[in-house]
């Protein structure tokens, strides 16, 4: 079955063309890679799909269902989460404090004015379990700004799991971290339950190529290469594109 | 230790017509608390929502001028009451769909526009508003069979309604809703994509925040007993933002010492300095230099670094 699947996905800042007609399927349970060098439109990409971008053109389909249309903030509710390449988290806040936010997100009871939100247990019980999970939970009473780059980039990460989607698309989860930081994410990455259908952003090709068994390069906004990671490494246009040759 | 200081605190406020000594003394608390209150509803928006309004008088002043037409159409204090509320939440959702199309600076912008089309209204209106002239009103109403008639009577009302803002303020804050709304403020596109409704939260808020001016509205006209276009004029609307911004935004206490201090410094300062306006603003100067995030976080911090310093 299809979980994500992009058809024709058009968008244009003023006269620039960022996603030029970009069509591409991702089968459930599917590890995807997306590579490309900076301004290829990766983001932007990401920013259609989860609709934070209104497309000019185009159709994005989850499970069958068309969501081109839909809300941006119902997408979650849906089951698609993300992280962002560029860390966006509440930095006054306390890691827990984070993750609760992000279970919070999809709970009826974010609507809830009047009682506690730190007397949730349940909540709370299970924003520490996530915590854990990206081996956060001895900083949970710490506020984001007195973490590292590396631990915020975990945050990142457990805020998109928190969630539990269906469907995770992680943008550039390595981009500025040290090549032990490196190896935690692509460890924690790599222990996404199956289940969990994984597009991944990366714009440093060596990093994730272990990751997914399908990778698309994009360039100028298009799909020049999709193929099973052999392929795509030995397709020359990918080649020319990252070694300019 | 806090909550020592939280029951002094209310011992000190319930029993000041006790002993502040004179009728002056007890208006001006009653002034105090009243702006408290609006002070609260602003800081729902301005501290917590990131939301600068520069139209919130405009709401304040709907509920007083609707409260005031109510009353001198000869109805009720309770059909005053609901009327006039009712009214200002209105007007809330309709100000809130309009401001809420834009944020940050749009936001303050169009707040503005609407606070000066209501200023407008009460200006030139005159079969509506009187005009210049404002709307006089008598009769304070009795609550229970007690009479608000005398100002020490209708202090510990307003301290009463005071305190219920205040604790019904300190329940959002802790609340789902209070943490999504600061969620709003400081990550927004975050939010969207965790599965809030931005705008919807930030529409409650403003309806939270309209309800809370409406009430300071109502506490305002029964205090004065007299509206005139003056309390929604657009100086109004900055004073308010400033007992916000000098006391402390998005802190419970914070604007409650903002509004002390504005109206302690119009009432009191003004009677022996005649350019108190001069020294009004040289403190809120002070304040910005000194303690941008406001006198109640200020004074917190050099606390306790004063006391870190000890030891």
């Amino acid at each position: 079955m299809t979980a994500l699947a992009v058809r024709n996905l058009k968008k244009s800042f003023g006269g620039l063309m960022v996603t030029a007609s970009v069509s591409l399927e991702v089968e459930a349970g599917e590890r995807r890679l997306i590579i490309g060098p900076n301004g290829a439109g990766k983001t932007t990409l990401f920013n259609l799909i989860t609709g934070e971008l209104r497309p000019d053109g185009g159709s994005v389909t989850l499970f069958g269902r068309d969501i081109t249309r839909v809300a941006g903030w119902r997408r979650p509710h849906l089951g698609m989460s993300r992280t962002y390449q560029i860390i966006t988290l509440f930095p006054g806040e306390t890691l827990l404090r984070n993750v609760t936010l992000a279970l919070l997100g999809l709970s009826p009871l974010r609507w809830n004015p009047v009682i506690r939100l730190e007397r949730r247990r349940q909540l709370v019980d299970r924003a520490r379990e996530v915590l854990a999970r990206v081996g956060l939970e001895g900083l949970a009473e710490r506020p984001v700004a007195q973490t590292s780059y590396g631990e915020r980039r975990r945050v990142e990460i457990a805020m998109a799991l928190a969630q539990d989607p269906k469907v995770l698309l992680l943008d550039e989860p390595f981009a500025g971290l040290s090549v032990e930081e490196r190896r935690d994410v692509l460890r924690l990455v790599t222990a996404i339950p199956r289940e969990v259908t994984t597009v991944m952003i990366e714009h440093d090709m060596d990093v994730a190529l272990d990751f997914a068994e399908r990778i698309t390069v994009l360039h100028f906004g298009e799909v020049v290469v999709e193929g099973t990671r052999g392929e795509v490494v030995a397709h020359p246009r990918t080649r020319e594109i990252y070694l300019g040759e | 230790m806090k909550r020592l200081a939280q029951a002094g605190a209310l011992a000190i406020l319930a029993t000041v017509p006790l002993w502040s000594g004179g009728t002056y003394y007890v208006n001006i608390a009653s002034q105090i608390l009243l702006y408290a209150v609006f002070a609260l509803a602003i800081n729902v928006l301005v501290g917590y929502g990131g939301l600068i309004s520069l139209g919130h008088a405009g709401l304040f002043g709907i509920a007083a001028y609707a409260g005031a037409r109510l009353l001198s159409d000869g109805y009720g204090h309770v059909a005053v009451v609901g009327g006039a509320l009712a009214t200002t939440l209105a007007a809330a959702a309709l100000f809130a769909a309009l401001a809420l199309r834009g944020t940050g600076i749009g936001f303050v912008m169009i707040t503005l526009a609407i606070g000066q089309i209501v200023w407008g209204v009460a200006y030139r209106w005159i079969s509506l508003t009187n005009g210049d002239n404002g709307i006089s009103v008598s009769g304070r109403p009795s609550p229970f069979g007690l009479s608000l008639a005398s100002p020490a009577h209708f202090y510990w009302a307003t301290f009463v309604v005071f305190l219920v803002a205040i604790g019904a303020m300190a329940v959002v804050v802790a609340s789902p809703f209070g943490a999504s709304l600061r969620g709003t403020r400081d990550q927004p596109r975050r939010m969207n994509a965790l599965g809030y409704h931005v705008w919807m939260i930030r529409f409650l808020a403003f309806i939270l925040s309209g309800f809370w001016s409406g009430v300071a509205g109502l506490l305002y006209l029964y205090y004065n007993q007299f509206v005139s276009p003056q309390m929604v004029a657009l100086n109004a609307s900055a004073e308010g933002l400033l007992m916000v911004i000098s006391g402390g935004s998005a802190t419970l206490l914070g604007p409650v010492v903002g509004a002390g201090l504005v109206v302690v410094m119009k009432n009191v300062a003004s009677a022996y300095i005649e350019r108190w306006n001069f020294v009004l603003g040289a403190i809120f100067v002070a304040i910005v230099v000194f303690m941008p995030e406001g006198l109640v976080p200020g004074v917190v911090r050099l606390w306790r670094r004063a006391r870190e310093g000890r030891r």
